[in-house]
C-alpha cells in the first residue's frame, strides 16, 4: 500500500523509467538486435521443448501436434519411457559418464603438470617455443584430428598391408596390429588421450596466468633459506595453483554429461558404437538423421536438466569451498 | 617470474640439485613438444611423398620420393576448391557477424546507468544453463526458410554468451567509469562513446574475439552437417570428413586414371586436405598468440 504513496522528491517509477529511456534509447536500439537474436535461437527453440510431451507430426507443427498417447491414452511422458526403459539407454548414459570423467582426469593433471613445468623453465625462449608449439593442437579441427588418428592408427588393409604407422612399429616389435579405430574397447582411450594432445598446452594457460601472479619476493626468500627447486615448487607455486584447480575442477564436474558431439560422431563406426554412442551423437542419430523428433528431443531435455541440476549443485559447491563461481 | 630467477641466479649461487632439476624438467618438456610436433610432421612428410611408398609405411619421419601430385588434385578437384572458398566464405561472414552482434549486446550491458542490464544480463547467462535442444532448433532454422543458406550457418550462433560476457567484462574492467561519465557530461551520446571512446580502447578483446569466433568458423562442421544438403555448398571440414569415412562421391577426383593409382592418390590426398585446412590457422596463431592468451585470462575472472 506504501508504494502508492508519493514520497516528495522523488520521481514515481515511471517517470524514472521515461527519463532512463530517454538518456539510454541508443543502449536501448544497440540491445534491440541482440534481444530479437536470443528469442528467435535461444528461446523461441526453447518453448519448441514441447514437443517432447506430444507426437510431433511435421504437417501439424510444434503447437498443433498431438500430447503423446499410447495406446489411445495420452501419455507426455512416454518418450522418456521409452529411452530410459530400453537396455541402450544405461549404455549411452554409461558412455558418456565415463569418456567425460576419463577426459577430466587425464586432461587436468596433464595441464597442472605442463604449467609448472613450462614455469620452472630457465630459457625464456625454450619457454616461448613450447608454448606455441603445445597450444598449437588447440587450432587443429576435430576433423583433422580424427584424420591425422585414422591415418596414424589404421589397422592393416588390403590397402596399406601393415596399417597406420603406429602398426607398423608394432609390426616390427614383433606384436600383433591393434584395430585402434574400428574397437570398442580402445574407444575411449583414443578419444581421451587424443584429447590431451589438442588440448592440454591450451589448458595450461590459466595456470601459467595464475602463476605469473605470485609474488617473486617469495622465491627470493626462499632460496636465501636454501630452498631446493622441488621445495619451492612444493611450498610455494602448488599453494598458489590449487584454489584455481579445485574451481576448475568443480566446475568440469559439473558438464560430466555433456561429451561434445562432433568428435565423437566423426571417430565412431559400426565396429566401435557400443563405447562411442554417447547421448549427443544419439540425440542426432534419432532426431536428425532417423526423423524421430519427439524421442530425440525427449532424450536431449533429460540431458539438458541433468546438466542444469549438476551445474547448479557444482556452482553451489564451488561458492562454499572457494568462494568461486560462475554467478 | 623472469625477474625472480634472473634475482634468485645472481643473488646466490645455484644448487646444484637445481641445475639437475633445469635439465631434466627441460629435456621433458622437449620431448613433450616432441610428441605433439611429431604427428604434424608426420602429416606434412606423407602429403608431399609418393602415394605408394606411404602406403607401404615407407615414410615414418622425412618425405620419401618427393613429389606434389596430391597438392595437384586437390587443387584441381572442384569439390575441394569450392569447399575451401565456402569456409572462407563462411568464416569472414560468421566472424562479421559475430563481432558486430556481440558488441551490440555486450556495449549496453556494460553501462551501470542501463536499466535492461540485470534482466537481458540473464537471459543471456540463461542461454549458458539450458538450452531448447538440438531439434527444436533445428525445426526452428527450418521454419525461418534457412535450410542450406549460409544464413543457417552464421545466425543460429550469432553470439556466443561466453565471449559477450568476456566482452561485457573488459568494458567493464579495462575502461575506466569515470571515463564514460565524463563523455557523457560533455555531451556525447551513446553512440559516439562506443565508436570513438570504447572501440579504439579495446583493440585487444576485438582481436580476442575475431580469433575465437574465426577458429570456431574454420573448424566447425556440425552445422553444415545438418543445415546443408547441396554439396556445393558443403564448407572444407564436411568435405574432409566424407574423405575420411570413404564415401563414395570422395573418389570422384581421380577421374581418367585407373583405380589402383586413384585409390593409392586418395590417401596421400588426405593428407594434403589435412595441411591446406590447418595451414591459415597454424600459421595465424603464433602471432595472435598474446590476444589469444590474453582472452583465456578474461574468461578466468568472474564475468
Amino acid at each position: 500500500m506504501t508504494t502508492n504513496l508519493k514520497v516528495p522528491g522523488r520521481k514515481s517509477w515511471t517517470q524514472r523509467l521515461r527519463n532512463e529511456m530517454a538518456a539510454n534509447w541508443q543502449l536501448y536500439l544497440l540491445v534491440l538486435l541482440p534481444v530479437v537474436y536470443l528469442i528467435l535461437f535461444h528461446y523461441w527453440p526453447m518453448l519448441g521443448v514441447q514437443i517432447a510431451f506430444k507426437d510431433f507430426k511435421p504437417t501439424k507443427g510444434i503447437w498443433g501436434s498431438p500430447w503423446a498417447s499410447s495406446r489411445g491414452q495420452v501419455n507426455v511422458f512416454k518418450h522418456f519411457q521409452r529411452f530410459l526403459r530400453s537396455s541402450y539407454s544405461l549404455q549411452i548414459i554409461g558412455n558418456t559418464i565415463s569418456l567425460s570423467l576419463y577426459s577430466l582426469l587425464a586432461k587436468f593433471p596433464c595441464c597442472l603438470l605442463l604449467s609448472l613445468m613450462m614455469n620452472e623453465l630457465r630459457s625464456t625462449k625454450l619457454k616461448k617455443t613450447v608454448q606455441v608449439v603445445t597450444y598449437a593442437p588447440h587450432f587443429i579441427s576435430t576433423i583433422v584430428v580424427v584424420g591425422i588418428m585414422q591415418q596414424m592408427f589404421a589397422a592393416p588393409s588390403a590397402l596399406m598391408r601393415s596399417g597406420g604407422v603406429v602398426n607398423m612399429l608394432i609390426g616390427m616389435l614383433g606384436g600383433e596390429p591393434i584395430p585402434f579405430m574400428e574397437s570398442a574397447s580402445a574407444f575411449p582411450h583414443m578419444y581421451v588421450w587424443s584429447g590431451v594432445w589438442s588440448s592440454a598446452g591450451w589448458g595450461s594457460i590459466i595456470y601459467l596466468a595464475t602463476l605469473s601472479n605470485v609474488d617473486p619476493q617469495h622465491y627470493e626468500a626462499a632460496t636465501l633459506d636454501g630452498a631446493t627447486k622441488l621445495q619451492k615448487i612444493w611450498y610455494i607455486t602448488l599453494p598458489v595453483l590449487i584454489p584455481t584447480a579445485v574451481t576448475l575442477f568443480i566446475l568440469d564436474v559439473g558438464h560430466v554429461m555433456n561429451v561434445g558431439f562432433e568428435k565423437a560422431y566423426a571417430m565412431q563406426n559400426d565396429l566401435n558404437r557400443t563405447s562411442s554412442q554417447v547421448l549427443a551423437t544419439y540425440v542426432y542419430t534419432q532426431g536428425i538423421k532417423d526423423g524421430n523428433y519427439s524421442f530425440s528431443t525427449a532424450i536431449s531435455l533429460f540431458n539438458s536438466v541433468i546438466n542444469l541440476v549438476l551445474i547448479c549443485t557444482v556452482n553451489f559447491i564451488s561458492r562454499k569451498i572457494s568462494e568461486v563461481s560462475l554467478w | 617470474m623472469t625477474t625472480a630467477k634472473k634475482t634468485s641466479s645472481t643473488a646466490i649461487k645455484r644448487i646444484r640439485g637445481d641445475v639437475v632439476f633445469d635439465v631434466v624438467n627441460a629435456s621433458i618438456l622437449i620431448v613433450m613438444m616432441l610428441v605433439v610436433l611429431y604427428p604434424l610432421i608426420y602429416v606434412v612428410s606423407c602429403s608431399v611423398s609418393s602415394p605408394l611408398l606411404v602406403v607401404q609405411s615407407k615414410v615414418v619421419l622425412f618425405p620419401k620420393g618427393m613429389t606434389k601430385v596430391a597438392y595437384e588434385h586437390v587443387f584441381n578437384n572442384s569439390l575441394i576448391l569450392s569447399g575451401y572458398g565456402n569456409t572462407i566464405l563462411y568464416t569472414l561472414i560468421g566472424t562479421s557477424i559475430n563481432l558486430v552482434m556481440t558488441i551490440m549486446a555486450a556495449f549496453p550491458l556494460s553501462q551501470k546507468t542501463f536499466g535492461a542490464r540485470k534482466g537481458i544480463t540473464f537471459l543471456f547467462t540463461f542461454t549458458m544453463l539450458f538450452s531448447g535442444g538440438l531439434v527444436p532448433t533445428f525445426l526452428t532454422v527450418q521454419r525461418l526458410g534457412l535450410m542450406d543458406t549460409v544464413w543457417a550457418l552464421v545466425l543460429p550462433g550469432a553470439i556466443s554468451a561466453w565471449n559477450m560476457l568476456i566482452m561485457k567484462n573488459y568494458f567493464q574492467t579495462s575502461i575506466p567509469g569515470e571515463l564514460y561519465e565524463a563523455a557523457r557530461i560533455d555531451g556525447a551520446d551513446w553512440m559516439t562513446i562506443l565508436l570513438q571512446l570504447v572501440l579504439p580502447l579495446s583493440m585487444p578483446i576485438v582481436a580476442v574475439m575475431i580469433l575465437y569466433y574465426g577458429v570456431s568458423h574454420w573448424n566447425s562442421y556440425f552445422s553444415a552437417l545438418i543445415y546443408l544438403r547441396d554439396r556445393m555448398r558443403y564448407p572444407l571440414q564436411l568435405i574432409m570428413r566424407s574423405y575420411f569415412s570413404g564415401n563414395d562421391f570422395a573418389e570422384q577426383g581421380g577421374g581418367g586414371e585407373d583405380t589402383a593409382t586413384a585409390l593409392l592418390l586418395t590417401e596421400t590426398i588426405k593428407y594434403a586436405l589435412i595441411v591446406i585446412a590447418s595451414f591459415p590457422m597454424l600459421c595465424l596463431y603464433p602471432f595472435m598468440q598474446r590476444f589469444f592468451v590474453k582472452g583465456v585470462m578474461l574468461g578466468a575472472v568472474k564475468g
